[in-house]
């Protein structure tokens, strides 16, 4: 079973197979990450650049572990530059690193779309680690992962995705895989934050936490930027906190508990409440650990494919 | 120059002639027109059969980059590609560097214009409407327009400021040279890549709304109603919307006109999702709903002018991420072939009504001349060949740039050749 | 072309017989602990532990062994072997495992099966205990256990069927036109 396409740069079109190809590769990673020595050599020899345009150090590491627990060689080039130039560095970048020989590149970078353009520029195998506010399929994965794992099963599961979802790649590529694997999905938040024609994808809008959480299982809840709230898309954290937080005084009122999600990092009692952060149906530390089987499965299954 | 033009299909909508015909042109004038002429050895004679005989077609909304841009493209460069696509004059806009706001750049241009194409080639500037394109303070437009311009426009940008505009339609209007706009409400469009809509959602890409372009025109419609002898012209409509705008104000009298381009006829906003950098253009590429009204629009006469936008931007410029590259595709050398293909054979033109937006109606609302096409005046002609097949090849292109998303594509319709101010150039 | 070289009743003596010299040998089962391989490999060893409760009265730990990330193969096929866990729930520090495997042919498997368990921790011994032996190493490897030597072309395969997983038990030579290894 291999997967359809050499690179992973997003959720979208996606099929199923693939989708649970991944999810079944990543439970056998898990297993090597139970072990004293987590480390396998299917990936020796192999060169993995790391190419992070937006400073992002969580995800980077857990690629970097990945890409080192599968004995393959790393390199990270982190450019947080600004202006101009950025487009530059991205062609140029590419192209040394095609003289180099590398054979996969894990790229984030803040628009939407870098990675495809990466895939006309260089013969590696590319994987999106976040493009602009497009995709971020490994987070996906790696949500889709725990929820299977807390649930037995993925279809007929019911998700909301509570937060800034015009600006969130990790929305969006929720939104397509939950999807295509028969997850009922919707999402909630201010008016300002929630793209026009989102409805098309297949998903039920709310304003209201209230109405949202007696229909769901599981929510995924999103990062508040600071800066949003300059361009004028919410007044305060305040309001924000009051109206669109997840605390626990309005999750109690679901017929049965709830499970928490975050992709990290989290404001404290800004987007979520501490206590539900860290309560017993929280299962972002699950998320982190099976963000790292993932990877490493996504790593195996484009790596050892030809 | 004595030249035989044997059994050429002559269609002039402005004499409402469709006619297979022969004409000698001598010297840059229409000796005779008539049914098989006899020509002596001196003349080289051209065959015509089947093939359109038509008043020159001008281009109102071209960026020819010099002086400033030279990397992207020249007024030779320009010229010539503008040539290829079967066009004898073009108007350039006065985004360069400096620019076109001052009478030394506006009698440059025209200048160089001449000197590069011996005359095949008309540039006629646009002039900026502000100083600097800067939407502050008025440009020079008395001394302007005595220098040669046709038009003013900050295009590029927006004349923004509804003070500002009012101005500049108060003050264009008396040399009757209309104002061309570049419709977008800018507050709306911060950071904006593409079309606002479903396709932006699901790339996550930020949208610029189709409002922007029709809140800028809604509003400068109710400047002309209060300045009544200006005239308007929007550059590049791109929206149902923008179209419903023009119409209603078009029943009102009032003294507005419209281009589009033939990139916003053919293609959607569906097409971004290669995320190729040459789909990257302001306004950007709508949706199929507009796409037809567009069409509509040019059936029912409420646009008035196919011009291209023909933006050059050089390889490196266009060769980075999305939302590094600038806005802007080449046009000159397939707008012809684009509208053949798009409009005449699709029926919604005719050949003649596609003569009339290419090259009538443009001339009218600059206040150009009318070509004149009789037995003793000068020739300005463009022959083309409605039914060539042919495939768009971007290195083939005149134009120092390439641009273009339309590599490859199969297009009927192509220029053969131009007559203009006693030159002439044939395939 | 299918010949039959080793029925079910001619496996579960053999079997019998290997979990008798496994004892034999090892003096005991004491601190010995059984691994098979994926999938048959798996089987196997559950059918010795059970022979060996039967004879000594004891339960043996079974543990099983997915060698796939270990394969010196893993590029250049064409399709992707299925990647499965392995399932080894106890410390092997000090134990003397016994490998089991249906067949040895290359080596390659073993070597594999080896440099996982090494990765695992660092056993007292590694014994290897093998259905049939078809001969034809590539590796330095030997069996401490054979069931059957079944002497073979390089155009021959032999496939071991489980009730398991077949419908029957049995070891089959099979003629081959394409060489798979």
């Amino acid at each position: 079973m291999k997967l359809q396409s050499r690179h992973l740069l997003g959720l979208e079109g996606v099929r199923k197979e693939d989708i649970a190809l991944i999810l079944d590769t990543a439970i056998s990673f898990k297993e090597v990450l139970e072990r004293p020595i987590k480390k396998v050599p299917p990936l020796q020899g192999k060169t993995i650049v790391n190419l992070f345009f937006e400073s992002s150090t969580r995800t980077r590491i857990s690629f970097e572990l990945a890409e080192r627990r599968l004995s393959a060689d790393v390199v990270n080039f982190t450019a947080v530059g600004s202006s101009v130039s950025k487009g530059e560095t991205l062609k140029d970048t590419a192209r040394n690193i095609e003289a180099m020989k590398i054979d996969m590149v894990v790229i984030r970078h803040a628009s939407s779309g870098a990675p495809h353009f990466l895939t006309r520029v260089v013969e590696a195998n590319v994987i999106n680690a976040g493009d602009g506010a497009h995709e971020h399929p490994t987070q996906a994965l790696l949500d889709m992962m725990t929820l299977r794992e807390k649930y037995g099963k993925l279809e007929g599961l019911r998700v909301c995705i509570v937060g800034d979802i015009l600006h969130s790649r990790v929305a969006r590529s929720n939104i397509y895989g939950l999807k295509t694997m028969g997850v009922e999905v919707s999402v909630c938040g201010p008016a300002t934050m929630i793209p026009r024609n989102i409805e098309a994808l297949g998903v039920r809008v709310y304003h209201r936490l209230e109405d949202v959480i007696p229909q769901v299982d599981a929510l995924n809840v999103l990062r508040i930027q600071l800066e949003r709230q300059k361009s004028g898309l919410f007044p305060s954290l305040r309001e924000y906190h009051r109206f669109f937080g997840v605390t626990k005084e309005k999750v109690d009122r679901a017929p049965k508990p709830i499970t928490i999600m975050h992709p990290g990092p989290i404001n404290r009692d800004v987007e979520l409440s501490a206590d539900l952060a860290d309560g017993p149906h929280s299962v972002i530390l699950e998320q982190v650990t099976n963000g790292e089987a993932v990877r490493m499965a996504v790593l195996y299954l484009l790596g050892t494919s030809n | 120059m004595k030249l035989h033009l044997k059994s050429g299909r002559l269609i002039d909508p402005a004499k409402g002639k469709d006619v297979v015909t022969d004409m000698l042109i001598v010297d840059g004038r229409i000796e005779r027109i008539g049914q098989s002429l006899s020509a002596d050895r001196s003349f080289e004679t051209i065959d015509l059969k089947n093939k359109i005989i038509a008043p020159g077609f001008i281009d109102m909304h071209v960026h020819l980059r010099e002086p400033g841009y030279e990397h992207k493209e020249t007024i030779e460069t320009g010229c010539a590609s503008a040539a290829a696509g079967g066009f004898t004059a073009v108007c350039c806009m006065p985004n360069t560097n400096p620019t076109i706001d001052e009478e030394s750049v506006a009698r440059y241009v025209q200048e160089e214009g001449r000197r590069v194409t011996g005359g095949l080639v008309d540039v006629y500037p646009i002039a900026a409407a502000t100083k600097g394109r800067k939407g502050e303070e008025l440009a020079p437009m008395a001394e302007l327009s005595k220098a040669g311009a046709v038009g003013f426009s900050d295009d590029g940008s927006p004349i923004a400021s509804a003070e500002l505009m009012r101005r500049v339609l108060e003050y264009s209007s008396m040399y009757g040279l209309p104002v061309i706009q570049h419709a977008e409400e800018q507050t709306l469009t911060r950071n904006g890549l593409m079309n606002e809509g479903l396709v932006a959602t699901r790339l996550g890409m930020p949208g610029i709304p189709p409002i922007a372009e029709e809140l800028m025109i809604e509003r400068d419609i109710i400047l002309l109603r209060y300045v009544p002898h200006s005239k308007y012209h929007v550059a590049h409509i791109s929206t149902a919307g923008s179209i419903g705008c023009v119409r209603r104000a078009k029943v009102e009298k009032l003294n507005i006109t419209c281009e589009v381009t033939p990139h916003h006829f053919t293609l959607t906003d569906e097409a971004v999702e290669s995320f190729d950098t040459n789909l990257k253009m302001s306004p950007p590429l709508r949706t199929k709903d507009d796409v037809h009204a567009l069409k509509e629009a040019l059936r029912d006469g409420t646009i008035d002018v196919i011009a291209t936008d023909h933006a050059p931007h050089t390889i490196d410029e266009k060769e980075v991420e999305y939302a590094q590259a600038p806005f802007g595709i080449v046009g000159l050398e397939t707008a012809l072939g684009l509208s053949v293909t798009e409009l005449a054979n699709k029926k919604y033109l005719t050949l003649n009504q596609l003569i009339e937006k290419l090259s009538i109606n443009p001339r009218r609302i600059l206040s150009l001349s009318m070509i004149n096409i009789q037995e003793g005046e000068k020739a300005n002609l463009t022959v083309f060949d409605p039914e060539k097949e042919w495939v768009v090849d971007i290195q083939a292109f005149k134009s120092k740039s390439k641009n273009s998303p339309f590599h490859g594509r199969r297009l009927k319709g192509k220029a053969i050749g131009i007559i203009n101010n006693g030159k002439s150039l044939f395939v | 072309m299918k010949t039959k070289v080793l029925d079910a009743d001619g496996l579960r003596r053999t079997v019998n017989r290997l979990s008798h010299e496994l004892v034999e040998k090892n003096k005991g089962v004491h601190d010995v602990v059984l691994v098979g391989i994926r999938t048959r490999g798996e089987f196997l060893a559950h059918r010795v532990a059970k022979k060996i409760e039967e004879i000594e009265n004891v339960s043996v730990l079974v543990g099983v062994l997915d060698i796939t990330l270990y394969r010196d193969d893993l590029r250049g096929r064409l399709d992707q072997p299925q990647l499965k866990s392995s399932e080894i729930l106890f410390d092997i520090r000090g134990k003397v495992i016994v490998l089991i495997d249906d067949v040895l042919f290359t080596g390659r498997t073993i070597r594999s099966a080896l440099n996982a368990l090494m990765d695992l921790g660092r056993p007292a011994m590694i014994q290897l205990l093998v259905l049939v032996d078809r001969g034809h190493r590539e590796l330095p490897i030997k069996a401490d256990f054979v069931g059957k030597n079944v002497p073979t072309a390089q155009g021959q395969e032999v496939k071991v069927e489980m009730t398991e997983a077949d419908e029957e038990d049995a070891v089959y030579l099979i003629e081959n036109d394409e060489k798979e290894k």
